[in-house]
Order: C-alpha cells, then sequence, then structure tokens
C-alpha cells in the first residue's frame, strides 16, 4: 500500500530542471515532512505525487503500479490557497459533497458548523474555507494526504485544531500524509521523518 | 417626492439597468403590435395612395394606399423573430464548439481554432449571401445563412473563456476526486460562462437582423410578399426620385433604432455584471 516515487525529474518547459533523481517512499501511516527553501520544487513534487503535473523522468507508483488517471485518486492535496481551490459560484454544502459524503463526526472533528453549509465561499473566513478543503480531501478511499502549506495562513489554534483532527484521522485510517511547511515546530511535533530540499 | 428626486442623478449601474428596462419595453411594444395590429390597415385602399405622413397614417401610405406604420412594425416583429431565430443558432453553436475547442483535447481545438479564422477571414455578409443563395432563399434560407455564419467572434470569445477556467484550482481538485470531464465541464465551467454566452448573444443580435435586412435587400432573403424591413427598403427606392421620402425614411430610422435598442442592451448587461465596475 506504499506510495514510491523513483528517479523523479522535472523542469519547466525549457527552464533549468528543478530537481532530478528523486526518490521517495511513504507507508501508510507515515508522516514525512518535506522542508527547504523557496524555488526549490517542493509544491511541484508534491503536484507530480498528486497527479496534477506528469514527471518528465521517473515514476509514481502506488502499490507498485502507476496511478490509474481516471477515477477517485488515492492521493489527495490540500492546497495553499482555499479560495482557489473552491468553486466561487458553488454552496459550501455542494464544495464538501462533491467527492463524497462526509460523515457528522468528521465535520464536528475539524469544526464546520452545519449553519457554514448554506452560505456561499465570500461569506467564510480563509480558516473556514481551509476546513472544508481539508474536509473534502479526506474521503473514504483517501490513502495519502499531501499538505502543501496547508495551514500556513491560519492562526495558530485554527492550524491546531485542523492538525489534530487530521492527524486522528489519518492514525484511524492508516493514511500516509506528506506535510510541507517552513514551520520547524510543526514539523517535530508531526512528523515521523523529515527531508529537506535545501541541498 | 423629495426621497425620489434625491436619487436623480443616478449613478452608473442604476443608469444601464434604466437603459435595459427602456430598450426591452420598446421591444416588446414593437413585437406585441406586430402581432396584435389589425391586418386590414395593409389592405390596398387606392383612394388613398402615396400620402404623406399625418395624423391618421403616421408614417404615410405607400404606391397601394397601405399604411407604412403598420407596415413598418409588421416588418420589424419579422425582422426581430429571424434575428431571435438566426441569434440562438448562431450562439449555441458558439457555444458548443468553444467548449469542445477548450475541452476535447489538442486535435479539436486546431481543427476549430482553423474553422473559426477561416469564417472570420470572410466577410459575414459574403458568406451570408452564398448560403442563402445556395439554399434558394427565402425564409429558410436566410435563418440557416445567418445562423451558420454569425458564430464565430463568440466561439473565440468562449473558448478562451474556458480555458481560462479549466486550468482553475478547483477545476483540478474536481478531476483529482475522480468526476468525468463532462461532469466538469456541465458542473464547473458552464456556470461560469453564462454571463458572456447572454451578452455575447445580446451583441449578436444587432447584427444578425441588419444582415438580414441587408440580404432581403437585395433580393436573396425573404419573399416579396412578407413585409420584411428589407423588403420595405428595396421597394421604396423606385419612388425615392418621385419624392415620396416617408417610404424609406421611418422604416430605415426605425430599424436603426432597434438594433441599436439590442446593442445597448447588450451593453448595458456588460457593465452591469462586469464584477469590477461597481465601485460606485
Amino acid at each position: 500500500m506504499q506510495l514510491e516515487a523513483k528517479d523523479i525529474g522535472f523542469r519547466y518547459d525549457d527552464g533549468p530542471w528543478l530537481f532530478r533523481g528523486v526518490n521517495l517512499s511513504v507507508e501508510p501511516g507515515e508522516v514525512v515532512g518535506i522542508t527547504g527553501p523557496s524555488g526549490r520544487g517542493k509544491t511541484t513534487l508534491c503536484r507530480i505525487l498528486s497527479s496534477y503535473e506528469t514527471p518528465l523522468e521517473g515514476t509514481v507508483t502506488y502499490n507498485g503500479a502507476p496511478i490509474p488517471k481516471k477515477g477517485y485518486h488515492p492521493v489527495q492535496m490540500v492546497l495553499q490557497h482555499p479560495e482557489k481551490a473552491i468553486n466561487p459560484r458553488w454552496k459550501m454544502h455542494k464544495i464538501l459533497h462533491e467527492g463524497y459524503h462526509p460523515d457528522e463526526e468528521l465535520l464536528a472533528l475539524l469544526g464546520i458548523e452545519q449553519e457554514w453549509l448554506t452560505r456561499w465561499p465570500h461569506e467564510l473566513s480563509g480558516g473556514e474555507m481551509q476546513r472544508f478543503c481539508v474536509a473534502r480531501a479526506l474521503g473514504q478511499n483517501t490513502r495519502f494526504l499531501i499538505a502543501d502549506e496547508m495551514t500556513t495562513m491560519l492562526d495558530a489554534i485554527t492550524q491546531a485544531q485542523i492538525w489534530h483532527a487530521v492527524s486522528e484521522i489519518a492514525k484511524k485510517r492508516e493514511m500516509g500524509i506528506i506535510v510541507v511547511t517552513h514551520e520547524v515546530k510543526l514539523m517535530q511535533r508531526l512528523c515521523h521523518r523529515i527531508i529537506d530540499f535545501s541541498g | 417626492m423629495t426621497s425620489i428626486l434625491k436619487k436623480f442623478p443616478l449613478n452608473r449601474k442604476q443608469w444601464a439597468l434604466m437603459k435595459v428596462l427602456i430598450s426591452v419595453s420598446v421591444i416588446i411594444i414593437v413585437i406585441l403590435g406586430g402581432l396584435f395590429l389589425d391586418e386590414g390597415r395593409i389592405v390596398t385602399n387606392l383612394t388613398n395612395r402615396n400620402s404623406p405622413p399625418s395624423i391618421d397614417n403616421l408614417f404615410g401610405t405607400d404606391w397601394l394606399g397601405r399604411d407604412m406604420f403598420t407596415r413598418t412594425v409588421m416588418g420589424l416583429t419579422l425582422s426581430i423573430g429571424v434575428g431571435l431565430i438566426g441569434a440562438i443558432g448562431s450562439a449555441f453553436i458558439a457555444l458548443i464548439l468553444g467548449m469542445a475547442a477548450a475541452t476535447m483535447g489538442r486535435t479539436a481545438d486546431r481543427i476549430i481554432s482553423w474553422l473559426i479564422d477561416l469564417f472570420l477571414s470572410v466577410p459575414h455578409l459574403v458568406t451570408l449571401i452564398l448560403i442563402a443563395f445556395t439554399l434558394g432563399g427565402g425564409f429558410k434560407g436566410i435563418v440557416i445563412g445567418l445562423t451558420l455564419t454569425h458564430w464565430p467572434t463568440l466561439a473565440r470569445l468562449i473558448r478562451a473563456e474556458v480555458m481560462q477556467i479549466r486550468s482553475a484550482d478547483f477545476v483540478q481538485v474536481s478531476q483529482r476526486m475522480g468526476k468525468p470531464r463532462w461532469w466538469i465541464a456541465v458542473h464547473h465551467i458552464l456556470p461560469h460562462i453564462v454571463p458572456q454566452f447572454l451578452i455575447g448573444f445580446m451583441l449578436l443580435f444587432p447584427h444578425v437582423i441588419l444582415h438580414e435586412a441587408a440580404v432581403t435587400f437585395i433580393g436573396l432573403g425573404l419573399s416579396p410578399h412578407e413585409p420584411a424591413i428589407g423588403i420595405i427598403l428595396s421597394e421604396s427606392m423606385k419612388y425615392l426620385s418621385s419624392g415620396m421620402w416617408w417610404l424609406a425614411f421611418f422604416p430605415g430610422l426605425c430599424l436603426l433604432m432597434i438594433v441599436r435598442m439590442f446593442d445597448s442592451i447588450g451593453d448595458n448587461l456588460r457593465l452591469l455584471t462586469d464584477p469590477n465596475g461597481n465601485r460606485d
């Protein structure tokens, strides 16, 4: 059930190689942190792992086989900016139920209130929207969650609440998590192992 | 009373809404007039031929004693009807091709873009005349001709719009949730292009009406017994030299006004739906 990246290389158009020969494997239930300065390709690697981009070199495999292009993707990513990851012309309940119907328990754990469901996205704050994005990504078939600066723009209390909920669910479901963040404290608390992208 | 006076001068958006409402009501009045006016008024009446405008015959009468006002209103209704069918057809071709170009892969995009460029490289009117002539003129010919010639600009606009939305984060997230392409097209992309589509449709309208009149004027459009504006104008040409200016002046002016009204509806709708324009 592991997610494995072998000899990944990527560059945009004809630019210089962002990285080459990157190897990474994540076991279920494992929390891996990725850190490093801006512009080294952390986000790009995450996008490759969740099939937003195709690598120019190397392969990404799940359970030893390539990830099928159709159907629910076992690797779900939560992006940094929730307002971009949400269709502004949809109400919150439609956004939440796009992939599956989360149960009450999950919503309570993430602190999503029932009355938010009938609102439009612009009637919620960034933190409130990000909770929806997290809930949306935690479908029953999600095996790995990639949190690309998921809580960077949130205050400490919201950050703690979201991470508490996510790690609880991950533990229960044996879900692997990849965390990209600049916050050393957060990373040390959460992660079993840390990959440094500065070299 | 003072509260009403205080509200004038209206701001830009309120003016736009006013203009839209006025234009829409005038057009509705014209259409209703065309449908309910007494057919008896355009029966030939040889005792009252060639009379200049008066209270009885607002736009005068023609060489057969028919009331020009009634003929003009009926002609406008017919033109609006033809314009409506043509504009709806064109707008739907544009919607389908624009969506297909942007969502169905690179080959489809190349083919459709090429088709758009091909149609744009020849003036509308030339293609329209060719198609109408090939189909033998008449109502069918002109409607099919109008439908097949007016879609390219709108199709290009929709294609660009769809491409922009397609690369949005929320569409990519939706793909990872296993949503099929058509589902994303209907639920994510379509709602975003509805305003563009409606405005594009309204702006197609005046084009279509003018081109219909033009083609009818040169005799390739509607048949002579139908009171279309193009027919009225081309018939009146023969009588202009004998000083019967009202035969061409009023119908032409009315056509111009209707076309301008559709134009202003489209323009003002754009102003009203523009999210960046609501600062006053």
